[in-house]
C-alpha cells in the first residue's frame, strides 16, 4: 500500500522528453529523496505530480486515488502540499497572512458571511488565526508576523514557504531543494527540522536536494534521475556506491 | 449579386485587407521582442495621415516628397515614444507598461484634437491614386489597386530586412531572449528602436493610404483600426509577420464580404474582428500561424 | 488593548459623522453644479473600486469596464422611466412590449442594474479569465465594445445611437454617496477576511495561489463577477445623474478615467482609490475650462477642446512612469499613527 504511485509517467516538451517513465512509490512516513544533475527532470516531477504540468503519459496515484488529471487546488485538497525552488512567497502580503492564506481551501462560509462577519465566519477566522500562529511558533517565525513576506532573509523566506504548505494539512510534502542557499550549519537545522516536522504533523516527505549532506542524511530512500530517466533508486548507502550514479555526477572519463 | 459586383467587393475587401495586414505587422514585430501590446500603435497610424496632408496641404511639396516625409517623421516619433514611454518601464510588469502605452494613446489623439481639431479633413489624393479604372467589366477606383501592390511590395521588403541583414537576424534573435542576445554583443535599445520604426513606418504607409482610401482624416480614426489590427496580429500568431499579413486580410476580407452578403449585419461591422478575436483566444490562443510555448513553473 | 479598540472605534464612528454632516452641509450650501461634482465624486469612488478590486487587488487587467457600466446604465434607465418617456424616446421603433409598461422605484432598478451587469460579467468573464494580463485586456476590452455596438444596434430595446433621454432625476448625494460608503465598507470587510486574502494571492503569484489549494477559477470569477455588479450600479447612477445615456458614452474613453483614479491612488488601496477618486473627478471639471474659451493677457483663444484629456494622458504616463505606487501604494489609512510611531500601517485596513 502506497501513500504516492506513479505508474511510468513521461512529460514531453515538443520533442523533449523532460522525464521519461518515471516510477515512484513512496510509502506514509517515508523520506524520499530525488536527486540527479540539473536538467535531470526533477522539478517536472514535481510538477506532475501537484499537476502543475499533466503527464503526455501515465497515471499518478495518491492513496490509490488516480489524480492524473486533477487541479492544483484539488491535489491540495486531498492532501499534497510543495514548496517551489525559486521561492513562490505571497510577498507584497504580510507572513501571517501569507500562512493564513494556506487555510482558504478549509473555509465553508461563504463570502458574504466573511463580508458580513457573521458568527459561523469569524469562529472559523479566529481558529484559522491560531493554527497559523501555532504553526509560526513551531517554525521560529512568530517575531516576524507583521512583517511584509519579501522583506525576510532568505532562510526565513524558505521556512515561511514550508509554513505556509504546512497551513493545507498535507498527508505528503513535497520539498523543491529546501537547502539551497543554506551554509552547513543551517543545513543540519533543516534535517533536524524535517524529522521533527515529520513527526509533529505525521507527514510523509518527498524531496529534491542537491547538497548530498542533506540528501544523504535525511532520507530513507533516494531516487536518482539523469536526463529524464531514472537510473538509481535504494538507500543512501547503496545510492552513494552505486557506479552509474557516480557517472551521471562525475561523468565517464 | 452578380460576379461583377462580387469582384468589386473583393477587391475592396482585399485593400481594406492589406491596409490591415501592413498595420497588424508593426504590433507583431513589438510584441514579438517586448511582449508589450502597442496601444498606441493605432494613433501612429492616424499620424501618418495627417503629417502626409500637412505636408501635401500646408507646405505643398510633390506628393511623393511629402509622403516619404511623412513617413520618415512617423518612424522617428514612434522610435521616440519607445524611448520615452517605454523603455523606463523595461523590467517593470507587463501590465504597466501597457498602462503607459494607453497614457500614450490618449494623448496622441488628444493632442491631435488640440492641433489637428476635431473636425474630419479632406485628404488631398493625388490623380495618380483617385482614377477610376475599368479591368474588365469592374470599376476600380486605382488607389484599392495600389493599395495590396504596395502593400506586398513593402512586405517582400521587410522580409528581406528581417531574413538577409544583421539588424534583421538581431531582431529574430531579441525575439527569443534578451538575455542572450545581449551576451552575443547586439545592442538592444537600438535594435528594440529600430523595430519601432519600423514598425512606425509601415503604419504610416498604411495610414496615407488610408487617407486616400476613405478621403478624410479625423483625430480618433486611428482607434478602430488600431484594435482590429492588433487582433488581426492574434488571429495570425502573435511575433508571426506572415501571421499578421494572414490575419489583416481574413478581418479585412471578412468584415467587407460579410456587409456586402448580409446587409443587415452593417452596424455590427466593428464587432466581427472582436467576436473572431474572442473565438481565437477560447479556441486557439497561439494563432493560426504562432508556436506553442509552455510556461514554465 | 481593550481601551485601545475603544478609541479605535469612537474614532472611526466620529470620522464617519463628520463625513455624513460635510454631505449635509454641501447639500445645503453648494448649487446645483457643485453638488453635481459631489454626486459625480461618489459614483467615480464606487466604480474605482470595483476596478481596484477586479486589478489593483486580484490582478486581472480588465479594460472592459465601460461595457458592465453601459449595462447597469440601460438597465436602470429602462426600468425606471415612465412608459410615457419610454414612448416618446422610442419614436423610430417602438420598444419592446416587455419593456413598454415596467416602471420600478430607483433602488431595485439600481439594483437590477448591478445584477444584469453581474450576469455579463459572469458570461464573460468564464472565457476571458483564462487569459492574463495584456491578453485578459485585450479581450475585456473587446467585450464591452461588443457590449456597445450591440446597444447602437438593438434599436427595439436600447433606442439605439438615439440613446435614452429624459430619465427620472432621481439622483442626489444621499443615494450617491450612501452607494460609496456601502462599497468601502464591503471592500474593507472583504479584505478584513479570508476570501479577500485569497484574491490578494491571486495578484501575488497564481501558481503559488493555486498551491495553497484555492481554486483559480472559481475566485477570479467571484471578484469579476461581484466588481461588475458594482460597476453596473455606479453605471445606473452615473446614467441617472446625467439624465441621458447613449452608447457613445460609454466607449473606452469612460474606462480610462477610472483607470487613472486606480492608478493614482495606488493598486490595491481602497484609501487611494477615495482620495484619488474625489482629486481626479474634481480635476476633471475644475479643468473643463481648459476646453473653453480662455482670456490670457496677451491673447485669447476660442477654447482648445482636447486640452483637458491632454493633461490627464500625461498625468497617467506621470504616475506610472515615476510614482508606479501611486498615492497609497497598498497601504491603507489607519488610527495607527495615533498610538505608535510610523504613520500608517503597512497593508492594513481602514478604521481598524
Amino acid at each position: 500500500m502506497y501513500m504516492l504511485r506513479t505508474d511510468n509517467i513521461t512529460m514531453k516538451f515538443g520533442g523533449l522528453v523532460a522525464v521519461s517513465n518515471l516510477n515512484l512509490e513512496i510509502k506514509q512516513n517515508e523520506i524520499v529523496g530525488l536527486i540527479g544533475p540539473n536538467g535531470a527532470g526533477k522539478t517536472t516531477a514535481f510538477n506532475m505530480i501537484t499537476s502543475q504540468y499533466t503527464p503526455t503519459e501515465g497515471s499518478i496515484f495518491f492513496n490509490n486515488e488516480d489524480i492524473t488529471s486533477y487541479k492544483p487546488y484539488e491535489i491540495t485538497k486531498l492532501g499534497i502540499a510543495r514548496t517551489f525552488q525559486n521561492i513562490k512567497l505571497f510577498k507584497e502580503m504580510t507572513v501571517l497572512e501569507n500562512v493564513l492564506v494556506g487555510n482558504h481551501l478549509r473555509v465553508r462560509s461563504p463570502l458574504i458571511l466573511s463580508v458580513l462577519r457573521s458568527p459561523m465566519y469569524l469562529r472559523e477566522e479566529k481558529h484559522m488565526v491560531e493554527k497559523s500562529m501555532n504553526l509560526l511558533r513551531d517554525l521560529n517565525l512568530d517575531d516576524v508576523v507583521n512583517e511584509k513576506a519579501y522583506s525576510l532573509p532568505y532562510g526565513k523566506q524558505r521556512r515561511l514557504e514550508i509554513a505556509r504548505a504546512l497551513a493545507t494539512d498535507p498527508k505528503l510534502l513535497l520539498l523543491d531543494e529546501p537547502a539551497a542557499g543554506m551554509n552547513p550549519q543551517e543545513s543540519i537545522e533543516l534535517m533536524n527540522f524535517i524529522h521533527e516536522i515529520r513527526e509533529k504533523f505525521d507527514l510523509t516527505i518527498f524531496l529534491i536536494e542537491h547538497t548530498m549532506q542533506v540528501v544523504m542524511g535525511v532520507c530513507e530512500r533516494i531516487y536518482v534521475l539523469d536526463y529524464g530517466v531514472t537510473i538509481a533508486e535504494g538507500n543512501p548507502s547503496d545510492i552513494q556506491n552505486n557506479p552509474k550514479v557516480i557517472e551521471a555526477y562525475l561523468g565517464v572519463n | 449579386m452578380t460576379f461583377e459586383i462580387f469582384l468589386q467587393h473583393l477587391s475592396n475587401a482585399v485593400s481594406l485587407g492589406s491596409l490591415y495586414a501592413l498595420i497588424a505587422i508593426g504590433y507583431t514585430m513589438v510584441y514579438g521582442i517586448l511582449r508589450l501590446i502597442n496601444f498606441a500603435h493605432g494613433d501612429i497610424f492616424m499620424l501618418g495621415g495627417y503629417f502626409a496632408f500637412y505636408a501635401l496641404t500646408t507646405f505643398l511639396m510633390p506628393w511623393w516628397v511629402g509622403f516619404i516625409v511623412a513617413i520618415g517623421l512617423t518612424a522617428l516619433l514612434g522610435m521616440s515614444i519607445e524611448k520615452v514611454a517605454y523603455r523606463p518601464l523595461r523590467d517593470s510588469p507587463k501590465v504597466s507598461v501597457l498602462i503607459s502605452a494607453i497614457g500614450v494613446s490618449f494623448l496622441i489623439e488628444s493632442l491631435g484634437v488640440v492641433i489637428f481639431g476635431g473636425i474630419q479633413k479632406a485628404f488631398p489624393i493625388p490623380d495618380l491614386f483617385g482614377k477610376v479604372m475599368m479591368i474588365g467589366n469592374i470599376y476600380i477606383v486605382s488607389v484599392n489597386f495600389f493599395i495590396p501592390v504596395i502593400a506586398f511590395i513593402f512586405l517582400v521588403g521587410l522580409m528581406y530586412l528581417i531574413n538577409k541583414t544583421k539588424t534583421g537576424m538581431a531582431m529574430r534573435a531579441l525575439s527569443r531572449d534578451h538575455e542572450t542576445a545581449r551576451l552575443m554583443g547586439i545592442d538592444v535599445d537600438k535594435v528594440i528602436a529600430y523595430t519601432f520604426g519600423l514598425g512606425s513606418l509601415l503604419a504610416a504607409v498604411g495610414g496615407i493610404m488610408w487617407g486616400m482610401k476613405y478621403p478624410q482624416l479625423y483625430p480618433l480614426m486611428g482607434v478602430m483600426p488600431g484594435l482590429k489590427c492588433f487582433i488581426a496580429a492574434v488571429v495570425g500568431g502573435i511575433g508571426n509577420i506572415t501571421g499578421a499579413v494572414l490575419g489583416g486580410l481574413i478581418i479585412g476580407i471578412l468584415e467587407i464580404m460579410t456587409v456586402a452578403f448580409l446587409p443587415d449585419l452593417t452596424g455590427y461591422r466593428d464587432a466581427f474582428a472582436f467576436i473572431l478575436l474572442i473565438i481565437i483566444l477560447l479556441v486557439k490562443p497561439t494563432g493560426l500561424m504562432g508556436e506553442n510555448l509552455a510556461e514554465k513553473v | 488593548m481593550e481601551r485601545e479598540k475603544k478609541i479605535r472605534v469612537v474614532l472611526t464612528v466620529t470620522a464617519a459623522a463628520v463625513a455624513v454632516g460635510l454631505l449635509v452641509l454641501f447639500n445645503l450650501i453648494l448649487d446645483s453644479y457643485m453638488m453635481r461634482i459631489v454626486n459625480l465624486c461618489g459614483i467615480y469612488i464606487t466604480l474605482a473600486l470595483s476596478l481596484n478590486l477586479i486589478y489593483g487587488f486580484t490582478g486581472m487587467f480588465s479594460l472592459g469596464h465601460a461595457g458592465f457600466m453601459a449595462v447597469g446604465a440601460y438597465t436602470t434607465a429602462l426600468l425606471t422611466m415612465s412608459p410615457a418617456q419610454k414612448e416618446m424616446n422610442f419614436f423610430l421603433e417602438p420598444i419592446v412590449p416587455w419593456l413598454a409598461n415596467v416602471e420600478w422605484s430607483f433602488l431595485p432598478a439600481l439594483l437590477m442594474g448591478g445584477v444584469v451587469a453581474a450576469v455579463a460579467g459572469f458570461i464573460i468573464g468564464a472565457p476571458a479569465l483564462k487569459l492574463k494580463d495584456d491578453y485578459l485586456a485585450i479581450a475585456t476590452l473587446g467585450f464591452a465594445e461588443i457590449i456597445r455596438i450591440f446597444f447602437t444596434n438593438m434599436q427595439s430595446i436600447t433606442n439605439g445611437p438615439l440613446g435614452l433621454k429624459g430619465l427620472p432625476p432621481y439622483t442626489n448625494v444621499w443615494w450617491t454617496w450612501g452607494i460609496a460608503f456601502a462599497s468601502i465598507l464591503f471592500m474593507v470587510f472583504l479584505f478584513k477576511g479570508s476570501y479577500g486574502r485569497a484574491f490578494k494571492a491571486i495578484r501575488e503569484d497564481e501558481v503559488a495561489a493555486e498551491a495553497m489549494g484555492i481554486n483559480l477559477f472559481r475566485h477570479k470569477m467571484l471578484s469579476f463577477t461581484i466588481g461588475s455588479f458594482m460597476a453596473g450600479v455606479g453605471g445606473g447612477l452615473l446614467g441617472n445623474l446625467m439624465g441621458t445615456i447613449d452608447p457613445l458614452m460609454f466607449r473606452f474613453l469612460l474606462a480610462f478615467n477610472i483607470l487613472l483614479i486606480v492608478v493614482l491612488g495606488g493598486m490595491g488601496s481602497i484609501t487611494g482609490t477615495v482620495i484619488s477618486g474625489i482629486v481626479i473627478t474634481v480635476l476633471m471639471e475644475y479643468l473643463r475650462f481648459l476646453d473653453g474659451p480662455m482670456d490670457f493677457y496677451l491673447f485669447s483663444t476660442d477654447g482648445i477642446p482636447g486640452l483637458r484629456m491632454v493633461i490627464f494622458s500625461i498625468m497617467l504616463m506621470v504616475v506610472i512612469l515615476f510614482f508606479q505606487k501611486g498615492i497609497m501604494g497598498n497601504r491603507e489609512f489607519s488610527w495607527d499613527f495615533l498610538f505608535r510611531p510610523g504613520r500608517f500601517k503597512k497593508n492594513s485596513v481602514e478604521g481598524e
